[in-house]
């Protein structure tokens, strides 16, 4: 073999060494940075306090409350409508134009900027409908935004269920959503609710729709979900874009990054489990 | 459960499961309407060219300025930076996992992967924010706050769309092209870039397109970075005004007309997303589908 072609050969392999070095670099130094400047304010009063002084002070339960409110709005609204969308683009038609509409309709949910979405929902729900800046305006605004992770991560799971299952539970004389409830979903279920915590990591980790319509509000816990909030990461982009207080930042920070490992660790845990099953199905 | 009832109850959950999936797309038409409404009036009262070929941007002056050219191109630089930087990065981690990688590599890259796709976009605007830009302003001077630093926070944020579609698109190549260029004596290195990355370049299109889609429509990260100067910037270290970060700053005062300019800034970006997102349809899907 010629002599340039193997230094080519060597250094490409280097390079692409190097690419992948330098990504796990990039989000280690991210997350060093983040943790170890942030991990020491965050304690008890840290968790337990609403802000003081605008936040220079005291804690962020007011927005920690706010996000779980707010992302069980998202769910309850997106995980009904998105199962059922996904259980239907794959048990009952796979093919076929209205198929392929609604499937375009649907990429094109997914690519559409959140500020757009932060702006949909603060002139239909904040103003239109007169819900004002609320948890309800905010979580329906985020429940779209999240509504095309679920049907697709359903239609994912859904594809994945053996057919002899469907066949054995028709040959019994089980009708097609019989067979749907008892048989197929269940066995995707693991499938479904990875797609549901990816939903969940999104809520969390979204700033610009909900800045626009659940407000910024954050000093006091909300009582209702017709109250104004304020997430974390709206938190966050406050304390910082304001200069409020970088040192509160940084513990705001730390707390979101841990909260999306805990999330994509569960993820990750119910993929295993389904990827398991399958192959215990294919045995 | 007599016979009839069953099949109308089966009936009845049929139409309600299609009217759960023509949900996206009463939403997406929602949506459209409602921006659209209230972006076009502004529009055709000052006219699109006012609009999108002005350089000022004055909504509180007299007579009002409703330019959004230096968005627009802001827009376009962070985009393109964020390709520039990232796109190179991303397709050689997808190469890297796809044809060399050890099992105990991928084992270690791909939660890392997954956790770079789900850090929230204001954290990677805040590590921005205290990190790169004060590393800019020291070594490379300016105020910090510039096209280059939304440029490098964009391109990790894009890493994982990047990653993602092109290590499948490139797993997709059939093993036969791959055997037949290795029985013809090249080299790994050969094979990948004369026969797998051609062949796989529809899917590497495709990541490259979703991430340009990724890179305009975020908000907060670039916020942080950018300056938000409403000028054309000259240089790379020149701080910049992206369309989504130009509505998110002025929409919580913003009024009457100066509101509805914000909603037809929104109604550009809208429109270039929809242009982006139809592209991504027009790449032919398979290798090989395209000759």
């Amino acid at each position: 073999m010629r002599k340039s072609v193997l230094i080519e050969e060597k250094l490409a392999r280097a390079s692409l060494w190097l690419a992948v070095i330098l990504t796990l670099g990039i989000l280690f130094l991210i997350l060093f940075h983040i943790i170890s400047q942030g991990i020491f304010g965050i304690n008890w009063e840290f968790l337990t306090q609403a802000p003081k002084k605008m936040g220079k002070e005291g804690g962020v339960l007011p927005a920690i409350v706010g996000t779980v409110y707010l992302v069980a709005v998202a769910l309850a609204v997106a995980t009904p409508i998105g199962v059922m969308a996904g259980i239907y683009l794959t048990e009952y038609t796979r093919k076929g134009k209205l198929v392929s509409t609604i499937r375009f309709f649907t990429e094109t949910l997914a690519g559409i900027p959140s500020i757009v979405f932060g702006l949909f929902g603060f002139l239909f729900f904040v103003i239109f409908l007169e819900w004002g800046w609320s948890i309800i305006s905010g979580g329906l605004t985020v429940a779209f935004m999240i509504l095309p992770t679920i049907v697709r991560t359903t239609e994912e799971a859904i594809k994945s269920v053996p057919q002899s299952y469907r066949e054995g539970s028709l040959a019994l004389g089980a009708t097609r959503w019989q067979t749907v409830y008892k048989i197929v979903l269940p066995s995707a279920l693991p499938g479904i609710v990875t797609g549901i915590i990816l939903g969940i990591g999104r809520v969390v980790g979204e700033t610009a729709a909900v800045y626009l319509t659940a407000g910024t509000s954050g000093f006091i816990i909300p009582s209702s979900v017709w109250d104004p909030a304020r997430t974390l990461s709206v938190h966050l982009f406050v304390l910082a874009s304001e200069g409020i207080s970088f040192e509160k930042a940084y513990a705001t920070a730390a707390v979101l990054i841990m909260l999306i490992f805990v999330i994509n660790f569960m993820a990750n845990k119910l993929m295993n489990l389904m990827i398991k099953r399958r192959r215990g199905a294919e045995c | 459960m007599n016979n009839k009832l069953r099949n109308w109850w089966e009936k009845i959950i049929e139409k309600a499961l299609l009217a759960s999936a023509a949900a996206a797309v009463l939403v997406v038409l929602l949506i459209s309407v409602f921006i659209f409404a209230q972006g076009w009036p502004v529009i055709q009262k000052y006219g699109l060219g006012h609009f999108l070929f002005n350089l000022e941007w004055k909504p509180l002056a007299y007579p009002v300025q409703f330019g959004i050219l230096p968005m627009i191109v802001g827009s376009f630089l962070v985009t393109f930076g964020a390709i520039i930087l990232g796109v190179p990065l991303g397709v050689g981690c997808a190469v890297f996992l796809a044809e060399f990688a050890p099992k105990w590599v991928i084992k270690i890259v791909r939660p890392g992967i997954e956790l770079l796709a789900g850090i929230p976009s204001v954290v990677y605007g805040f590590w921005g924010l205290m990190v790169l830009v004060p590393l800019i302003q020291q070594h490379l001077g300016g105020r910090g706050m510039s096209v280059l630093a939304a440029s490098i926070v964009l391109a990790i944020m894009i890493l994982p769309t990047v990653i993602n579609i092109s290590e499948d698109s490139i797993r997709a190549v059939p093993r036969e092209y791959k055997e037949g260029s290795f029985a013809l004596g090249a080299t790994h290195w050969q094979t990948i870039k004369k026969v797998i990355l051609p062949a796989a370049r529809s899917g590497i299109l495709t990541a490259v397109v979703l991430g340009m889609g990724r890179a305009v429509g975020e908000t907060m990260a670039v916020i942080l970075v950018a300056g938000n100067a409403t000028v054309i910037p000259g240089s790379m270290l020149d701080m910049v005004r992206t369309l989504t970060a130009h509505i998110a700053i002025e929409m919580g005062y913003a009024a009457g007309e100066h509101s509805q300019a914000l909603f037809a800034a929104g109604m550009v970006l809208f429109v270039v997303i929809m242009i982006l997102n139809s592209m991504v349809l027009l790449i032919p899907k398979r290798v090989g589908d395209d000759r």
